[in-house]
This record gives structure tokens, C-alpha cells and sequence, in this order.
């Protein structure tokens, strides 16, 4: 009896559990959420070099390769810089539930810093929104918050 | 070849978990300390390379994240996913390819992710995940053939991490430093016969990085140069099965080349310090056989009659070795980094006096599948 090579049917093999992880978030990461449980309000560094502004704040300016440790308050308000309401659906990587679509990603200018806060804008009328509009935060009650980005429920739209 | 040098080196403390410090940190820490070493700014720097991994750090295209870290802003920067020391390979190769200065950074956090399910990603999704086939796993089997063959013993292989550790009590660095008896590691906890828990490195986070120099670049430094004379990397099959797993052909290879750009005929009297890659206690015997030290088989004998020791006719792994640090990708690169101390009369308490000529080893995948060998000189 010969071995049939035309009747094979291809298979795959599935693999379909998440890599665990446990990410330090760091001095300066710890201290901008505790910022945010104990005042509702963003910290940043301000680079002693070129003087930027940065949030979330971070240890080094890059082009500057110099550390900064000068912590800056920061207002709860910003600027939209950029927005776009997204259609297909996201997984949550830490809960593995999928965010209800259509929702507002938004590039946000903190007020007193100088570079771009990504989050979330609740506003999904594209027609609704506008680069150049003001926007504000809105934080889980301090009892809920559990110390990630997700302690900023969203931003939404001064009027 | 033309002549290089490491210039600069610098490592962190090795610990279990670095709890305050994210990967940034631990780059940006040893990308300065390795620029004062060499005396050097920022504009000295020619050209980056950065050692990552996606799986053991988490994300997509790892390396992108920790350049700024690494001064890399505006330079040309690559990248090793693999062992430091085949990222210094990929570094020496850019100086020797026209740039004047490389500097080399690795990192690791073994605390962040699960070695065990990390390591069994590096085998065959189809054939071999599914049974469970890990680090651990893998090099039990290669112990397992290699004692099998030649009659290499456990006590032998405990020798090994009695030596190590101990070595790593004169290392700041270091993560394990212990006196310990060949009787406390073969009463230590069965992990994957014939490996036991003292056979075994531990998870570890930390970093380092060197720098390596044209010969014009090498005199800005203030170190002393440490001469790059001759430096292979080889590879074998991917599948286990597939190899002679007491036989570690791509070490033989590259040992061979290296020894062959360095000039050296018998490494044994020639060589005065080895620092190699003692993943587990077997390691380190099967790997000086490869590295031609001694003949197959004999590598259990060598560590019995105290060759490797201290104060022996040729140290391995003075700094602890592995054994008494594993930051995965770093390790290779402190490899050389000690190798170069050595030379340099700056390795402190756990100085080989007179040390001239030394060879560092990384591996790259499961059971030593490649090796790469770096002969490191004074002159
Ligand atoms: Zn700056």
C-alpha cells in the first residue's frame, strides 16, 4: 500500500492564550498616576536644555540625551490636535473585552506642555468635532482608579 | 583585519527584580557610564546598535522603544535580537565597515514576562511547543546526552556552581554570590533530571553596553585599548534532534576561527581567562571541550582537578559567570565586558593577575544552537 499524497488535507495548529506580563511603569510613570488619583491633574518634565515641556513626563529628552528632573503641574485641560472615530473593533489587551465602535481617538496638546497626550475623546459625530477645539478630563472617581492610562475615562469637549 | 578596540564598557547591578526601573533606566544608565569609561560625549558616538527581544520585552519592534535611552537620536541605529555578544559581532563588523565608533547596548527584565512560556517560544510552534519543550527542558536533555556519552558526572557539574558562586562574591555586580558545597547543590530541589535547582542561572534584570573603536577613535579614549583579535560566530540546525547535542559543532567552527585571527595554536597555555556562557552547570565543561581547552570528554576531569579555579592554570568565569547572573541578551556582552576588565587590571577582587589575552563567549538559541567567540588582547 503506497502513502496518498494527493488527498492531503492542510492543517494548522492554534495557539490562542496571551504572554502574561508585569511591566514596571517607573518613578516618573508611578508619580503621574498618583498625580492623577490624589489632584486629578497631569505632571510633566521640563527638559533643562531646550526647555520642552513633556507629558507623560519621562526621564530623558532625547535629542537633548539629557535627564530631566524638574516635575511640572499641568492643567486638566488641552487642545485637539488631531481626532479619528474608529470604525472596526479593538480588543482590550488587559481585559480582552472589545471596546464598543465607533470611538474618538484624540492627539491632545496638554495645556502647558509641549508636545501630544494621546486618549480617548467622547465625541463620536465626526461632524462635532474640530482640530483647534479645547478639551477636558474626565477621571474615574479616585476609589476606581487603579493606576493606568484608564484612570482617564476620556476627554470630552469644552463648549 | 584592521585594528579595533573595546573603548568603553559598563554594566548595572544584576537583581532579580528591578522593580523601580523601567527599561529606559537601566539603558540609559549603562549608555553614560559606558561614555565616561571611555571618556567620550554623545558626539563620539558614530552609529547604535540595541540587543532586544519582542517576546521578552513585550512589544512589537522592541527596539524602537529604547533608542533615545541609548543616545541614539539622529544616529544610525540597529539592531540584535539575539545575545549581546552577536550584537558586539554586528558592532565591531560597522566599525570594521567604516564608521569610527559603535556603541553596543543590551537589556533584559526576566522579572516581566514568564520565562518559562517566553523560552518555550523559541521552539517549533508545530512540533515541539506543545510538549512543553522550554530552556530548562532543553538543556536537561542536552546534560542528559552529554553525561550519558562521556560519563560526566553531577558531582562534576556541582563543582561548577560551587566555583561560580563563590567567584561572584568578589563581583559587585553579581546577583548570586554564595558558598555553597557540592552536597547543597546535589540536595537541591530536582528541577529537570539531571538539572537541579544550584545547576541552574537565575532570572535576572539588567543591562550593559560597550563601546568599540577604530584604531584613530581608540586613541581619543581614556582606557586603555582592549584589542579585538580575533572574534567567529557559527550556527547549527534549529531542531534539537537534528544536532549532537554533546557535540557543539558551531562552537569547535567558531573557536576555530577565532583562535586562527588571533594566532593562537593551544588555546590552553595562550589564553589566560575564559568567560563563557554557563546557562546550567554542564555548560560549562561541554563548552571548553567545544572551545578545543580540552578533548571531548574530558571536560568534567578539567573542573575536577581545579583548572578552572581562581588560582588555577586557566580561570573560568571569575566574575560568577552566568550562574550568578542571567539577564537573557546581556549576558553575552558582560561576557566580554569581563573579559576585557581582566585585561585592563580593572576587574577588582576577582582580577586574574596578568591577565593578557582572554576569551568571552555568548550563544544565541536553545542548547547553544550558535556560538560566538571573541578573543580579546592586550597589545
Ligand atoms: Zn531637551
Amino acid at each position: 500500500m503506497g502513502i496518498d499524497r494527493k488527498d492531503t488535507e492542510l492543517l494548522t495548529v492554534t495557539f490562542d492564550k496571551g504572554m502574561p506580563y508585569e511591566w514596571s511603569i517607573g518613578k516618573y510613570g508611578s508619580r503621574f498616576f498618583q498625580e492623577i488619583k490624589e489632584h486629578k491633574r497631569f505632571l510633566g518634565t521640563r527638559c533643562p536644555k531646550c526647555g520642552r515641556v513633556l507629558v507623560p513626563p519621562r526621564r530623558i529628552c532625547g535629542p537633548c540625551f539629557q535627564e530631566l528632573d524638574e516635575l511640572v503641574e499641568l492643567s486638566d485641560t488641552g487642545t485637539i490636535m488631531a481626532f479619528s472615530v474608529v470604525n472596526y473593533p479593538f480588543i482590550d489587551p488587559a481585559t480582552g473585552i472589545q471596546r464598543p465602535i465607533p470611538y474618538t481617538y484624540g492627539y491632545i496638546n496638554i495645556d502647558g506642555s509641549d508636545n501630544i497626550f494621546s486618549h480617548i475623546i467622547n465625541e463620536t459625530d465626526a461632524n462635532k468635532i474640530k482640530v483647534g477645539m479645547k478639551v477636558r478630563a474626565v477621571f474615574k472617581e479616585s476609589q476606581e482608579m487603579e493606576g493606568n492610562i484608564q484612570d482617564i475615562k476620556h476627554f470630552e469637549i469644552i463648549r | 583585519m584592521d585594528k579595533i578596540a573595546i573603548v568603553g564598557a559598563s554594566q548595572t547591578k544584576y537583581e532579580r527584580r528591578k522593580k523601580g526601573e523601567i527599561f529606559y533606566d537601566m539603558i540609559y544608565e549603562v549608555t553614560t557610564k559606558a561614555m565616561e569609561d571611555a571618556d567620550y560625549t554623545l558626539e563620539d558616538i558614530d552609529n547604535v546598535i540595541t540587543v532586544s527581544n519582542d517576546f521578552l520585552d513585550g512589544r512589537t519592534i522592541s527596539c524602537m522603544a529604547v533608542q533615545e535611552a541609548a543616545g541614539a537620536h539622529d544616529k544610525n541605529v540597529s539592531t540584535i535580537e539575539g545575545d549581546g555578544a552577536f550584537g558586539a559581532f554586528y558592532g565591531a563588523m560597522r566599525v570594521l565597515g567604516g564608521f569610527g565608533t559603535t556603541l553596543v547596548v543590551a537589556h533584559s527584565k526576566g522579572s516581566e514576562g514568564d520565562p518559562k512560556i517566553i523560552t518555550n517560544a523559541m521552539f517549533d510552534p508545530i512540533y515541539h511547543r506543545l510538549l512543553g519543550l522550554d530552556a530548562i527542558s532543553s538543556s536537561a536533555l542536552q546534560a542528559s546526552v552529554y553525561m550519558e556519552r562521556y560519563g560526566i558526572t553531577e558531582q562534576q557539574c556541582a563543582l561548577v556552581s560551587v566555583k561560580n558562586h563563590k567567584n561572584a562574591k568578589n563581583n559587585p555586580y553579581a546577583q548570586l554570590p554564595m558558598d555553597i558545597t557540592v552536597d547543597d547543590v546535589m540536595r537541591s530541589k530536582k528541577i529537570a533530571d539531571p538539572i537541579k535547582l544550584l545547576d541552574c542561572s537565575p532570572i535576572s534584570d539588567g543591562a550593559a553596553a560597550i563601546i568599540i573603536a577604530n584604531e584613530k577613535r581608540a586613541k581619543k579614549a581614556r582606557t586603555k585599548p582592549i584589542w579585538i583579535k580575533g572574534v567567529a560566530h557559527c550556527s547549527d540546525a534549529y531542531f534539537l534532534g537534528d544536532r549532537d547535542l554533546a557535540d557543539p559543532i558551531s562552537l569547535k567552527d567558531a573557536s576555530k576561527k577565532a583562535y586562527a585571527m588571533a594566532g593562537i595554536k593551544d588555546p590552553m597555555s595562550e589564553i589566560d581567562v575564559v568567560e563563557l556562557y554557563d546557562a546550567f552547570t554542564y555548560m560549562e565543561p561541554l563548552w571548553l571541550e567545544g572551545m578545543g581547552i580540552c578533548d571531548a570528554g574530558q571536560g568534567g576531569q578539567l573542573i575536577e582537578k581545579g583548572i578552572t579555579v581562581m588560582d588555577g592554570k586557566l580561570p573560568v568565569n571569575p566574575s560568577g559567570g552566568v550562574l550568578s547572573a542571567h539577564p537573557v541578551l546581556v549576558a553575552g556582552l558582560v561576557r566580554i565586558i569581563e573579559a576585557a576588565l581582566q585585561i585592563r587590571g580593572e576587574a577588582g577582587d576577582h582580577q586574574i593577575k596578568g591577565a593578557k589575552t582572554a576569551l568571552a563567549h555568548g550563544i544565541n538559541g536553545p542548547c547553544g544552537q550558535s556560538h560566538c567567540v571573541w578573543i580579546l588582547g592586550s597589545k
